[in-house]
Formats: structure tokens, C-alpha cells, sequence
């Protein structure tokens, strides 16, 4: 598929969601604004795990240094809950990035499974942080925030605050995509690919690596801010292992390496998630199932579809003349 | 080999379209004698033992009246909160603006309720707490949940008078340990109060985080000096601590919270928690003729003893009831709804109810001893938590004035300060 054609594609599906979204149920809109959230956080996992091959399973700690830190400034200071709220969303990115930046110091030197065990470490480090720090966190009651931000734009109303997150989900997506398509971006493929002959080539691999690695953080520091005001509350559990767990699967069932298909693997695992729960106690099995059935069959995640049905029906059409048609009729 | 990959393909995109399908449930439809109540609790997880008693309790009563609360029609929608308080808060708003409740119920930690006690008055939904126990809710808080109703208790409720009969069967010097969240913080914290008010000493506090197993790091720091432990567990914590306080060989009296010895897990449990008091407003083995029909259904259906669990849930729905009588099966409105609920006066399974102008009720506090041997008329030796004290109309603040106690922070870890630790 050429680029322009793909391009074509994600924006009618970005205004398909912007303008079915406010129309469907109080709900879906909910379930959905949730989604675009945590679709900017598998954006922000995409960037280490599809495009640099580092296997973040700590990316919750950024998140939740992004949303405790939205959840203090606004219960404890009232602040950012006027036309304040910006200021603490530029807050929340640097945070985000601020903590990857001291993480990153310890992770980036690690590779693969050594990567993974030392972001889980340390997005423990952060949970701990959370539960643990009573009197700033509120512990395992986690804090409630004030009703949202008013200043002119009323984000306590739904439909707003969705086409805030929405704006914020856009501009991640290109910001990111422009980023993985810069040299920058292109040296990092390079370091997934062979970081040996990069290094040999004259690149700084660490220093490539460090700062993917603090973008990732401060996309996840944003993601945090938009989520504390989107669910009212932030808790320890918010920030869990399961979190970070998440959003890498995100990434690994839309596809690693498209950014689009962690939003992709981000919508379809919240609303799963919600959906299956309410019919079946055991739809944690289902998820898991969903999982499995992905990484067996479709290593190249969801975004892989299109490619394989592409490559099936030119091997098909190889074979002869083999009536395509047949396949079809399944 | 292809066609087969293909046809595997095919069948499992079909599969995804039917389940999609599956998941656009259409918008219900409110009718005028309907009356809408959403369930959360843990369906799964740790707590789940404690969801299952949670929805029975309630189940029971609908079924009792078949479903129908003065001739309105009670849909009733359980969630599983899976005991994490985010996923409470998504499924309560699940339930207020997809199936468009009148209220919702449950939640089952104090943290919990802490979580969701704000959506109800974000979103203009009843609040009904059966379970949740967090002070506050109902104290320093309670102006800013005005659609909150809570027909359970507080947390430290308990602990209050329990406290004052620890003192006076002339303990001085007791070791805490308890759960550490907030219903641990404050179960603890109210004791601690009313004990040291009354001249005994909490020597030392020790908290282990919920869902500790493993009890060993901290059952050899308790002051092998002190005259009495005073427990708060739950969830599965209750069940293993008193086996490995037994295994440890330490043999001093053990009094506790109430859902540290509560009947969810006590048909569970061991002979070694035999002669353990604990204080809560229900037990299994009261003999009011209310409870003992409520035990002999509950048992008979679910196949175990009702815990409080059960019972708040099913008193809960018959205070509903007894609002729905009064408006004749008509939704009167949350407001009103609030005030009929908080002037409900019921005679329930764990005695008489009323509730506080705080919208918290006053009922009894039993202090119960847990002995083995044979209640109700079951043929049986079992473990039950015999009441050895009544305390009748306990309220929120005790003996306490309201005013001076509101002036005072809530419980925690650090309140009341530990000052005579060691």
C-alpha cells in the first residue's frame, strides 16, 4: 500500500471516531475517550518496543507521574483548574520525561529481557512510590480530583472533554509519526535492526536509545495527566504492573512498528475489557486467549492483515489459475 | 493447506463480527414501575468469596418477594468491581449511563467507596453504601456525597464500644495489627481511641499490606509483654493469620475487628481461633427470629452461613422495599428517594436499624466469642461467633459528641498517634 493511500485511510477513520463518537451513548463516549488515552501511552510503548526493539513493561510509572502529579496540583492546590490546566499539561509531559530521563539512565544500558526486568523494576519502584507515600499519594485510596477544569471550554462537559483528548491523540499520533520518520527515527530502526553496525557506522546507540526513551516517558506523562481527569480518580492500581502489561499488549495485537496499531490494540482491549467483563466472569480468559491467538498467528499484529491477505492472493494468483474466487466463498 | 489457513481466517472473523454484534446491547428501555439497581462487587480476584455473599445477600431478598418492590419490577444489574477501586468507578458508570440506573449499591474495600461515592454526585446517581465503611463518607465528607445513603456501618462504629470492653476486662498493654488501608487505619484507629480513653495502652502497631499471605516477617515483632493482640484482617488475610499466630505458638488473647472472624471465612477456619473475640453489628448466631429464618434460607440456598456481608445486602434491599412501599412502587426521585431511605426505622437481621442525620445508621454493636458448637438446630459442632455483649444503638460517634469528633482527623495510620508505642 502506498503511503498516500494509508494516510488516506487513518484520516477517515480519525474523523469517523470524531464524528460518531459524541453521538453514540454517554458510555461509548466514556469508553472511547478512555481509549484514546491509553491509545497515546501504546503510541508512546510503539516508539521503544516497534521502532527501537526495547520492550518497555514500565511505561504505567510515567502515566502515573503524569496523573499523580495532576491529582495533588488539583486536590491539594487547586491548581490547573482554570486556565492553569495547559501549564499542567506541559507539567505532566516533563515529568513524564523527567523520570524516563532518570530511569533511562539505568534501562537503556540493558537489551532485551535485561530491558524488560529493569523498566518493570522500576515502574515497581514508582507503584511502590504511590502506595507506599501516604501522605502525598493518599495510599491505597489513591486521590479524587475536583470536578474538571473550567475556562471558558467547560471540560467537566462529556463531549468536550473527548475532543480534548481527541486533539491531544492527533497530535501525539503525528508528532510521533514525524518523529519515526525523521533520521532520527530512521537511525533508531536502524538500532532495532543491528545496533552492532550502527554503532560501527559512527552513531551514539545509547544516546539514540536514551532519548527515544525520555520521548516515550513524556508522551506517557501526558497520557497521565488526561487520565486522572478523565476517570476522576487516581489510585495505586492505576499504576500497577498490569498497566504497563497492557499497553505493550496493546502494541504487540494492533501491530509493533505502525504506531496506528497500538491505538488500534488500545481500543479493542478497553473495550473488551469493559464489554466481556460485564457478560462473563471469566473474560480475563477470553483477553488472554485473544492474546495468544495474536502473538501464534499474527506476530505482525492486527496491521499485518491487510499485507498477509495481500501476499496470499499473490501467491494464489502465482499458483496459477487456481479459480481465486474459491477462497472467497468460505 | 492454503485454503485451509483461509478457511480457519474466515470463521474467525465471522466469530469477531457475531461477538461485536453480541456487545451493541440496545439502550433500555425505563418503564414507569421499573426500578433499575446496579451491584458492584468482586466477582473475581481474592475477594470474590466476599462478592458472592454480597450479591446472595441481596439476590435473596428479590427472590423472597419475587423480584417486585411494591409493585415495581426490580432489574437487578451486578458488575464485578474485581475489589480495585478504578474498575469500581468504570462499572458504576457503566451502569448509570449505559443501563441507566436509579441507583447503585455495594463496592466492597473502603477505598472503594471513597472512589465511588463522588461519581453519585458527579453523575446525580443514589448511592446506596451496603458495604463500604469508610469513615469519612458519612462524616467530615458527608455535605459533599448528598445523594449518598449508607445502610452499613462505619468502620471504627464497631471498635468504639469494643474498645471500652477491652478496657474494662482489664487489659492494659495491647498490640495492633491490622490491614494497611483505610478501613484497617480506622477499625484500628476507633479502638485505639476509646481504649486509651478509657486508660489501656496500644503499645505497638503493625501494618501489613492488604492481601498479605505470609505472615512471618511480622508475627515475630509482636512485644512478647503485651497483655492481648487486636487484629483487623480481610479478604483471605483473615483466614491465614490466626493459623500462623497458632503455628508460632503464641498463645495470648486475640480480639479483632469484625471481619477479621466474619462468617465468610469462619466455616473456613481452624479450632485455633476458638475463644477470639471480635465486635461487629451482626452475627450468624443471633437468635432473633428474623435472623434465624434469614440463616436457615441463606444456608439452604447457597449452601453456607450468611456473613454480614450477606446481611447488610439483605437488609439493605428490604429498607428499598420499605421505601418503594411508601411511594407505592413509584421512582420518587434521588432527593426524595435520600430522605425516605434515611428515615427508614426497620426491624433487620441483625436487629433494629435506623439511620443518623448523616444518613449512617445506629443499631447494635455485639461483642462475640468464637465457640464451637451447635446453633439455629443444625445437628453440628461449628464454629460461630457467640454474642457475649450487646451494646444496643450504637451510632457513628459513640459516646462522643459529634462536633468534637468531627473536629478530630480521621483515622489513619498516624491518627491517633501511637504514643505510647515502645
Amino acid at each position: 500500500m502506498d503511503s498516500r493511500r494509508k494516510l488516506v485511510i487513518v484520516i477517515a477513520a480519525l474523523l469517523a471516531v470524531l464524528l460518531i463518537t459524541p453521538h453514540s451513548g454517554s458510555y461509548i463516549l466514556v469508553l472511547v475517550t478512555h481509549a484514546l488515552i491509553f491509545a497515546i501511552l501504546a503510541m508512546s510503548v510503539d516508539i521503544l518496543l516497534g521502532y527501537t526493539g526495547l520492550p518497555s513493561l514500565g511505561q504505567a510509572a510515567y502515566l502515573g507521574m503524569g496523573a499523580y502529579l495532576t491529582a495533588i496540583l488539583a486536590a491539594r492546590f487547586q491548581f490547573g483548574l482554570d486556565g492553569t490546566f495547559w501549564l499542567v499539561v506541559v507539567l505532566g509531559i516533563l515529568i513524564g520525561a523527567a523520570t524516563a530521563a532518570l530511569f533511562g539512565l539505568f534501562a537503556v544500558h540493558a537489551a532485551g529481557v535485561y530491558f524488560l526486568m529493569i523498566t518493570l523494576a522500576l515502574g515497581m519502584c514508582v507503584w511502590g512510590l504511590a502506595y507506599r507515600w501516604n501522605s502525598v499519594t493518599g495510599g491505597d485510596n489513591g486521590i479524587v480530583l475536583p470536578p474538571r477544569p473550567a475556562f471558558g471550554i467547560e471540560l467537566a462537559d462529556d463531549v468536550t472533554y473527548f475532543h480534548l483528548v481527541f486533539g491531544f491523540f492527533v497530535v501525539s499520533l503525528v508528532m510521533m509519526a514525524i518523529l519515526v520518520r525523521s533520521p532520527f527515527g530512521r537511525s533508531l530502526v536502524g538500532i532495532r535492526e543491528n545496533e552492532l553496525r550502527m554503532r560501527i557506522l559512527g552513531y551514539n546507540t545509547w544516546l539514540h536509545k536514551y532519548i527515544a526513551f525520555i520521548i516515550a516517558g513524556g508522551f506517557g506523562g501526558l497520557a497521565g495527566v488526561l487520565w486522572a481527569h478523565a476517570h476522576g480518580l487516581v489510585s495505586p492500581e492505576d499504576v500497577v504492573l498490569a498497566t504497563s502489561v497492557d499497553a505493550l499488549l496493546m502494541v504487540v495485537l494492533g501491530g509493533p512498528g505502525t504506531l496506528v496499531g497500538g491505538a488500534i490494540g488500545a481500543g479493542i482491549v478497553v473495550f473488551l475489557r469493559e464489554y466481556l467483563s460485564t457478560f462473563v466472569p471469566w473474560w480475563q480468559y477470553v483477553l488472554g486467549g485473544v492474546y495468544v491467538l495474536t502473538i501464534l498467528y499474527l506476530p505482525g499484529g492486527l496491521m499485518s492483515i491487510p499485507e498477509r491477505i495481500r501476499l496470499a492472493h499473490a501467491r494464489a494468483a502465482q499458483a496459477g489459475e487456481s479459480k481465486p474466487l474459491q477462497s472467497v466463498s468460505h | 493447506m492454503l485454503n485451509q489457513v483461509r478457511g480457519s481466517r474466515t470463521w474467525g472473523l465471522i466469530a469477531g463480527i457475531l461477538a461485536l454484534g453480541a456487545f451493541m446491547s440496545p439502550l433500555p428501555v425505563i418503564g414507569a414501575q421499573e426500578l433499575r439497581i446496579g451491584f458492584v462487587a468482586p466477582i473475581t480476584g481474592p475477594f470474590s468469596q466476599v462478592g458472592k455473599d454480597m450479591v446472595n445477600g441481596f439476590q435473596l431478598y428479590l427472590d423472597e418477594v419475587g423480584g417486585n418492590f411494591a409493585g415495581a419490577k426490580v432489574t437487578f444489574l451486578v458488575e464485578d468491581e474485581e475489589a480495585k477501586p478504578p474498575v469500581a468507578v468504570r462499572k458504576v458508570e457503566k451502569l448509570i449511563r449505559q443501563d441507566k440506573v436509579h441507583m447503585f449499591i455495594g463496592g466492597l474495600l473502603a477505598s472503594t467507596g471513597y472512589a465511588i461515592a463522588p461519581v453519585s454526585t458527579r453523575l446525580k446517581t443514589v448511592y446506596v453504601a451496603s458495604i463500604p465503611a469508610s469513615d469519612d463518607l458519612t462524616q467530615r465528607d458527608a455535605a459533599k456525597y448528598p445523594l449518598m445513603v449508607r445502610t452499613g456501618w462505619t468502620s471504627s462504629q464497631p471498635s468504639h464500644p469494643f474498645g471500652e470492653w477491652a478496657c474494662q476486662q482489664g487489659y492494659k498493654r495491647i498490640v495492633a495489627i491490622g490491614a494497611d488501608f483505610a478501613f484497617g487505619h480506622e477499625v484500628v484507629g476507633g479502638f485505639q481511641k476509646a481504649f486509651e480513653d478509657c486508660g489501656g495502652r496500644i503499645i505497638q502497631k503493625i501494618w501489613p499490606p492488604l492481601g498479605t499471605i505470609d505472615f512471618g516477617p511480622y508475627i515475630p515483632t509482636i512485644k512478647k509483654d503485651a497483655d492481648a493482640i487486636f487484629t483487623l484482617m480481610a479478604g483471605p488475610m483473615s483466614l491465614q493469620f490466626p493459623k500462623q499466630l497458632a503455628a508460632a505458638g503464641i498463645r495470648k488473647p486475640v480480639l479483632g475487628g469484625g471481619t477479621s472472624y466474619d462468617e465468610f471465612v469462619l466455616p473456613s477456619m481452624g479450632d485455633e481461633v476458638i475463644g477470639h473475640i471480635s465486635a461487629l453489628q451482626y452475627s450468624a448466631a443471633l437468635d432473633n427470629p428474623k435472623n434465624v429464618a434469614f440463616v436457615k434460607k441463606y444456608r439452604e440456598k447457597y449452601g453456607k452461613v450468611p456473613s454480614y456481608y450477606s446481611e447488610a445486602n439483605y437488609s439493605t434491599a428490604q429498607m428499598i422495599h420499605e421505601v418503594m412501599k411508601k411511594t407505592k412502587g413509584k421512582w420518587p426521585g434521588q432527593e426524595q428517594f435520600v430522605k425516605l431511605l434515611s428515615s427508614v426505622e426497620l426491624e433487620t437481621p441483625r436487629g433494629p436499624v435506623r439511620l443518623d442525620e448523616m444518613r449512617n445508621p445506629v443499631h447494635n454493636i455485639y461483642i462475640r466469642i468464637v465457640r464451637k458448637k451447635r446453633e439455629h438446630g443444625y445437628d453440628k459442632d461449628e464454629l460461630w461467633n457467640s454474642v457475649i455483649k450487646t451494646y444496643p444503638n450504637v451510632g457513628q460517634f459513640w459516646k462522643y459528641k459529634k462536633e468534637e469528633f468531627l473536629k478530630q482527623p480521621v483515622y489513619s495510620r498516624d491518627y491517633p498517634p501511637c504514643k505510647y508505642c515502645e
